[in-house]
């Protein structure tokens, strides 16, 4: 029997729980600034509360994002390392993939956006057709998404949301070995903020020069 | 019980580090560097040392396995740095090691970085005295440190009130355009100078200051000198006698640590001192300490380089010691902190 335990950290810390074809379970903290802390008591908490142990996991699902860096990366590495001490397969899927799968089945329109916030004003986001991501993840300012039915936890950031607005663990842990393989890496879109520094600033005490004196 | 076989895990700042350990003797020793990523910033980006952790963890954890011929499942105990460090590089570590605690269902301990620059002595030496002095000396960190248990009671005495001795290090290699990181460069540069060539000013040692900041130190006064003096040569067109810029910087540096350090020896009747942390492969602190040292009858004890820089032994060392002691297990709840007191062994 299969045991997928589904993991994301890309907004609050979500967990899910798929055991066969039994309903799955779901765990969540809504804290988008303690992933490190919260991650792990929750999947002890979940696989306590379905009677098994660590070592009954045959597989893990991880959302890789895109989604703020510090809390995506503590799903990610923990999903990594528990698949290499168990010894199980990870998965890694697309978070927003994950929110279209939710409303998919629960007759979304054609065409849609999941949008989630990517903080400075901008959103991550990615178009969805027929259920299938067809454009993105994208980072960009609000007024860049399309103008489609909108779903995601930044749905609100660009406009009104007329599909799910959180990630389901459930659906993450049961519908994610299914979806496309988004890679172990997290999403970033973006590249670090760092710069080249320039020449080293006088550190000479600056006389006042005179208005147009030549040097 | 027999010797405590412990996994040891560091993600602080730019090393990668997984070790395992069992009582005091080393049996792997792993470390992944994001140094080379950082070079051409001058110094650690947060985010780029974050994002080469968490591609370097598990791979890192797979050859330390390998190379101990170990069953991870043979081990007692899980311990990570918790702090102090970079947040964003702190949690990469953090969330791995409670990932190995929970799925083999083994304690985990949550431990301070800086008390394990200490302690990783203990693999090259054995066991610490009673009690003993530290300086720690890093691109993060410059401390003194009194110690009385390396698992439960130790005093910060001094430490810097603005650079660490090795950003300052950093800093004037870049002035000189000798790249990053500094102190391996301004090592070999300062080995053709004259160290008494120009007389850099030591920071935090005047009557004044000694009242106040006796254990204290201060580079960035240090760093402003040096940056004017040379700004000084060149305006004036003449050549930078770069050798002894470098010799008498490095000179500056050493002599204040090593004065400070024999001064907390000799206040605190210390007889033994541990020095740690990257700085402490420097040639120059290292020849005036012992110089220092044997005239004052102080032992000085320094783990070979490879452990003087971050690495996840300085936390298995910890960890065993800790678990020896018996000391109860960190929580699954921890989280990391940045600023962590050197005060606080296990969090
Ligand atoms: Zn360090």
């Amino acid at each position: 029997m299969t045991v997928i335990l589904g993991l994301d950290t890309s907004t609050s810390v979500v967990a899910g729980l798929a055991v066969g074809d039994a309903a799955p379970r779901v765990a969540v903290v809504d804290d988008t600034r303690a992933h490190a802390e919260q991650l792990m008591p929750l999947v002890r908490e979940l696989l306590g509360g379905a009677g098994l142990a660590p070592t009954d996991l045959t597989g893990i699902v991880v959302g890789v994002g895109p989604g703020p860096f510090t809390g995506l990366r503590v799903g990610v590495v923990t999903a990594l390392t528990l698949g290499e001490v168990l010894g199980v397969a990870v998965h890694g899927v697309c978070s927003l993939d994950v929110v279209a799968a939710q409303w998919a089945a629960s007759g979304a329109p054609d065409e849609f956006v999941v949008a989630s916030d990517a903080r400075r004003r901008e959103v991550y986001w990615a178009h969805y057709a027929r259920g299938m991501r067809v454009s993105g993840p994208h980072v960009s300012a609000p007024d860049r998404v399309p103008p489609l039915p909108l779903a995601g936890p930044g749905a609100t950031l660009v406009g009104e949301a007329s599909g799910p607005t959180v990630l389901d663990g459930g659906v993450l842990a049961a519908r994610g070995p299914t979806l496309p393989d988004a890679g172990r890496e997290p999403l970033y879109l973006r590249r670090p903020d760092a710069e080249v520094p320039g020449a080293p600033k006088s550190a000479l005490p600056q006389p006042r020069v005179a208005f147009g004196m030549r040097p | 019980m027999s010797e405590p076989l412990v996994l040891g895990l560091e993600s602080s700042c730019d090393e990668t580090g997984v070790a395992l350990v069992r009582g005091r003797e080393l049996l792997a020793h792993e470390v992944a560097s994001s140094v080379e990523q950082h070079v051409r910033f001058g110094g650690v980006v947060p985010e780029v040392a974050s994002r080469a952790h968490l591609q370097a963890m598990v791979p890192t954890l797979q050859r330390a396995c390998a190379s101990a011929d170990v069953d991870l499942a043979q081990i007692d105990g899980v311990c990570v740095t918790a702090g102090p460090g970079l947040m964003g590089a702190l949690v990469v570590g953090l969330s791995a090691a409670k990932a190995i605690a929970m799925a083999l269902d083994k304690p985990l301990y949550g431990l301070n970085h800086l008390v394990g620059h200490v302690a990783v002595d203990l693999l090259d030496h054995g066991a610490l005295p009673e009690r003993f002095g530290a300086l720690l000396v890093s691109g993060g960190h410059t401390s003194l440190l009194v110690v009385d248990d390396i698992t439960s009671a130790l005093t910060e005495v001094g430490a810097t009130i603005d650079d660490a001795a090795g950003e300052a290090y950093d800093k004037v290699a870049r002035l000189l355009g000798m790249g990053y990181p500094g102190g391996p460069v301004i090592d070999a540069a300062a080995a053709g100078g004259d160290p008494r060539a120009i007389a850099f000013p030591r920071g935090l040692t005047s009557a004044r200051d000694l009242e106040r900041h006796r254990f204290d130190f201060s580079f960035s006064g240090l760093k402003t000198a040096v940056s004017r003096w040379v700004e000084t040569r060149r305006l004036e067109g003449g050549d930078v006698p770069v050798a002894d810029v470098a010799a008498s910087f490095q000179e500056a540096v050493a002599d204040v640590l090593t004065a400070k350090a024999m001064d907390m020896c000799a206040h605190h009747g210390l007889d033994t001192l541990v020095l740690g942390g990257g700085v402490a492969a420097n040639s120059r602190l290292r020849g005036l300490l012992a110089e220092r040292a044997d005239a004052a009858g102080v032992t000085v004890r320094r783990p070979r380089p490879g452990l003087c820089t971050d690495n996840g032994a300085m936390m298995a060392a910890l960890g065993a010691e800790v678990i020896r002691r018996g000391h109860r297990p960190s929580s699954l709840e921890i989280g990391a902190t940045p600023g962590l007191p050197v005060g606080t062994v296990l969090v």
